[in-house]
């Protein structure tokens, strides 16, 4: 499988607070590693990053081939926030049909991605300013899944969600690292992801510290 | 990029019919300007009728404040410019298609003043064709610089506050060639319109570039 991430020595700052204080990260296509930390230990930056949308201050890194230190910002992402990146007054199809159009894609399959977490029907045409935020990030979710993205970076996807929401997601998750997109993913709720994710490493004060063990299949370097 | 542009219009259009902002408050605060103008030169009728267009523009001047701040809002409330900057739209997309729909709502709001001043204040529209093209010009000049002094603050704790403050001074132009061409479209001024047009046509077409060049940077830092 091609390399999707490579970071090395990367660096990144919030203001002047370094968030990211040289992380080393490899994942390849078809990949799903759980990023786990404290508050504050640079799990956001590091997918923002990751996505371009935070510039690296030093060190290196490409994603999908392209060369983040140059400030390049790599097509195929698909990034889950804590914000779902949702316009409260369209419904949840309008929105995926919105982003799908963004991307370029036909929206015809807005309703069958909705289907698939779990909005279906009436839920599909209340304005997303009426649904929870657990349904809010399924939406969010499905947004994704219609766009295929070859890289997923998703921060604590599975707050919120419920038993049946959490099965979805896996299932979405799985299918799309099994059609070859890396998945990389920042939670703290190991016990729910941690029978899909291929790997995971552990990030402390804006550095790669350590992999548990249990979960690795491949070599993660420590900065 | 004009097929994008045409997504990014058509979404924003699609969210202000929706949330009714437009219909159920920027309208009514235009009017409302308006019938305020009325109420403190009411007694003075020829005045009223004499100032109609400056007064119609310095309240298009004035909602168009509302309607930048409020396009800004839909694109930060809930990081969906995140969502913008990761598709690969071209950033010149997302400026011309967010200020045509700011333009057409813009629109609205002069069709509903020109009806508030012709009642209101007994305006008479002698020349149509004059004020149309005015009229659009102009709101596709402030909607263009709207959407590129908001994007300069939209990445700043206080921008509810600095916009203004941006926008009103750079948007003078704006007031003054599409105020003089209506007076020369309501039949109050001797002097030909047309050349006010042509203002209008000048500083459309200069936001427009700087927009289209300027608006990918802006958007990193929104």
């Amino acid at each position: 499988m091609g390399s999707a991430i490579h970071l090395r020595s990367a660096m990144a700052l919030l203001g002047r607070f370094p968030a990211l204080a040289g992380v080393d990260l490899d994942v390849s296509q078809g990949e799903i590693v759980l990023v786990e930390g404290p508050n504050g230990a640079g799990k956001t930056s590091l997918l923002r990053a990751c996505a371009g949308l935070l510039r690296l201050s030093a060190g290196s890194g490409t994603v999908l081939g392209v060369d983040l230190s140059k400030g390049g910002r790599p097509r195929g992402v698909g990034f889950l926030g804590h914000s779902a990146g949702l316009y409260d007054d369209l419904n949840p199809r309008e929105n995926v049909e919105f982003r799908a159009r963004l991307w370029g894609i036909p929206p015809a399959g807005a309703a069958a991605a909705l289907e698939r977490v779990g909005l279906e029907g009436r839920l599909q045409n209340v304005t997303v300013a009426q649904l929870s935020a657990g349904q809010r990030r399924r939406v969010g979710l499905a947004a994704l899944a219609v766009v295929r993205p070859r890289l997923w970076l998703l921060d604590e996807p599975h707050a919120g969600l419920d038993a049946s929401a959490r099965e979805q997601l896996d299932s979405v998750l799985g299918e799309a690292a099994a059609e070859g997109a890396a998945i990389l993913l920042a939670s703290h709720e190991i016990e729910h992801v941690g029978r899909i994710v291929s790997r995971s490493v552990c990030i402390d004060r804006g550095r790669i510290a350590l992999e548990p063990a249990e979960l690795t299949t491949d070599s993660v370097h420590v900065a | 990029m004009l097929r994008e542009a045409y997504v990014v219009a058509a979404k924003d259009l699609r969210v202000e019919a929706r949330s009714h902002v437009a219909r159920t408050q920027v309208v009514p605060f235009a009017l409302v300007v308006v019938v305020l103008f009325g109420l403190a030169l009411d007694p003075d009728r020829g005045l009223l009728t004499r100032a109609a267009p400056g007064l119609l523009w310095v309240t298009v001047l004035l909602t168009t404040l509302l309607a930048t701040q409020r396009s800004l809002a839909l694109e930060s409330a809930d990081r969906a410019v995140d969502q913008l900057r990761l598709s690969g739209v071209d950033p010149a997309a997302v400026f011309l298609g967010k200020a045509a729909a700011l333009s057409i709502q813009l629109l609205l709001v002069v069709s509903a003043l020109a009806l508030g001043v012709v009642v209101l204040y007994g305006a008479v529209l002698a020349s149509p064709l004059l004020l149309v093209a005015s009229a659009l010009l102009a709101t596709a000049g402030l909607a263009l610089a709207g959407t590129l002094y908001g994007a300069v603050a939209a990445g700043l704790r206080v921008r509810e506050t600095l916009v203004p403050l941006l926008v009103l001074p750079v948007v003078a132009p704006v007031l003054l060639g599409a105020t003089r061409a209506w007076e020369a479209g309501v039949g109050l001024a001797v002097s030909d319109g047309w050349p006010w047009v042509r203002l209008l046509v000048a500083f459309t077409v200069v936001f427009g570039a700087a927009g289209v060049l300027a608006f990918g940077p802006l958007l990193e830092e929104a």
